[in-house]
């Protein structure tokens, strides 16, 4: 993955995010305190906000421009995010949320189908019941499934295991390691967590207050 | 059909007529209203807010010199499509629909505003543009505050009066409401026919905003994040 994130501006209620990083790992966690920028830096990669400036590049293909004037919006952006709160829609079922980024019927994804996506992640026996009544465990999930069934050229995942019980958490990090191989789908990945961070990520840059602190090759 | 009951079907299709004419437009600036900042917003917040604190009968009066024939829609239609509207049942549905207006504009717009964002922006993520985000996602998170508000709506065109009289008269068969009615019974000293219209206003208007309350009681749950 080649991930450019040039002259990054964005301005936040306590100070301006400013990031300028070429990111090229398979999987790189953003780590660093609570408020620090980390999922306001995902939002601008996903589209899901304006920056003051930036270039953000996926690849060859521009995202954001604004030298240029160029943003591409996030529905064609092709990157599946499955933030903190994991927004499964609440009045939709498992398989109606699985399959809502789908462009096809099943087997839906051009990269991945359904059908594979649901064994690996173990999710089809959850397709028929409410959100809101899967466990924690198992939304995350269907957050993740949901997320990859569109086919993404990148997958940006704001702690994704935040809020899970320590036992909960060790059951889930073999599927996003299953994910990481399985589908080779380039990752970013805030995390607090540095058990998640070893057992997943190449590449570590810490955020501090909207600024980059370091970056580290975990693998070096 | 008695007269009675003519007057009670004729008030009841035009009020949920003038109920289903306001819902795209009524929609459309709860969203903008919920979701958008632009410039002069707080000038349509009070455009729209207007006909629930002005006295119903110079809403009226503004109608009557918009919708006459010499006013500026009304000389329109009277000169392309021979058209009336004042003193026509289209003026009762005109005066009911921007009476009821703001009722569906603020409960609609409450319902929007408290869909959390993030679903919505998680659908764009996922691959959906903004009219499938709208009709997916928003409306069906709002659609309690939606369809209360349409009752409210209803409810508000079914008591309607001041504007009414003053666009449309009270002619009888043909713009006589169940309001107007209840009126004129009264000035004439129909007492009786008075009491079983107001009874019918009353079990009418009961069951609109009693099933308005409920829904919107049960309003909740919906909103929350499932995470």
């Amino acid at each position: 993955m080649k991930l450019l994130l040039r002259n990054i501006s964005l301005r936040l209620a306590d100070f301006v995010l400013k990031v300028n990083v070429e990111l090229a790992s398979q999987v790189t966690a953003i780590v660093g305190p609570s408020g620090a920028g980390k999922t306001s830096l995902l939002d601008l990669i996903a589209g899901l906000r304006l920056p003051q400036s930036a270039l953000i590049q996926l690849e060859e293909r521009v995202l954001t421009d604004t030298a240029r004037g160029l943003f591409l919006p996030p529905r064609l952006r092709e990157i599946g995010y499955v933030p903190q709160d994991l927004a499964l829609f609440p009045h939709l079922p498992v398989r109606k949320n699985l399959l809502y980024g789908c462009k096809t019927a099943p087997p839906c994804g051009s990269l991945f189908s359904y059908e594979h996506v649901a064994a690996v992640l173990e999710i089809e026996p959850l397709a028929g019941r409410s959100v809101t009544r899967i466990s924690g465990g198992e939304k995350q999930r269907v957050a993740l499934a949901r997320a990859l069934l569109t086919s993404p050229r990148l997958l940006l995942l704001d702690e994704p295991l935040a809020g899970l019980d320590a036992a909960l958490k060790a059951r889930i990090i073999p599927y996003l390691a299953r994910v990481r191989d399985e589908f080779q789908v380039p990752m970013l990945f805030v995390s607090h967590d540095r058990q998640e961070v070893q057992a997943l990520c190449d590449e570590v840059v810490e955020l501090e207050r909207g600024q980059i602190r370091s970056e580290a090759n975990q693998k070096a | 059909m008695s007269q009675e009951w003519q007057i009670v079907w004729f008030t009841v299709w035009v009020s949920a007529l003038s109920t289903v004419l306001i819902l795209p437009g009524g929609l459309a600036a709860a969203w903008l209203l919920a979701r958008h900042e632009w410039p002069g917003k707080s000038l349509v917040e009070t455009l729209v807010t207007l006909p629930l604190v002005m006295p119903p009968v110079a809403t009226g009066l503004i109608l009557l010199k918009v919708l006459g024939r010499r006013g500026v829609l009304g000389g329109f239609f009277h000169d392309t499509f021979h058209l009336d509207i004042a003193f026509t049942w289209r003026a009762v549905l005109a005066a009911q629909a921007v009476m009821s207006f703001p009722l569906l504009v603020r409960s609609a717009r409450t319902a929007f505003a408290e869909v959390n964002p993030r679903f919505e922006q998680i659908a764009r993520t996922l691959g959906a543009g903004e009219w499938r985000v709208f009709f997916s996602i928003t409306v069906p998170l709002a659609w309690r505050g939606i369809i209360a508000g349409m009752i409210l709506a209803f409810a508000r065109a079914l008591g309607e009066f001041g504007a009414t009289i003053m666009v449309a008269g009270n002619i009888p068969g043909k713009t006589a409401t169940l309001s107007l009615s209840i009126y004129e019974s009264v000035q004439l000293g129909h007492d009786a026919a008075a009491f079983r219209l107001l009874g019918i206003s009353v079990a009418l208007a009961f069951a609109a905003v009693w099933s308005g309350e409920w829904l919107m009681s049960r309003r909740r749950g919906l909103h929350e994040t499932a995470s």
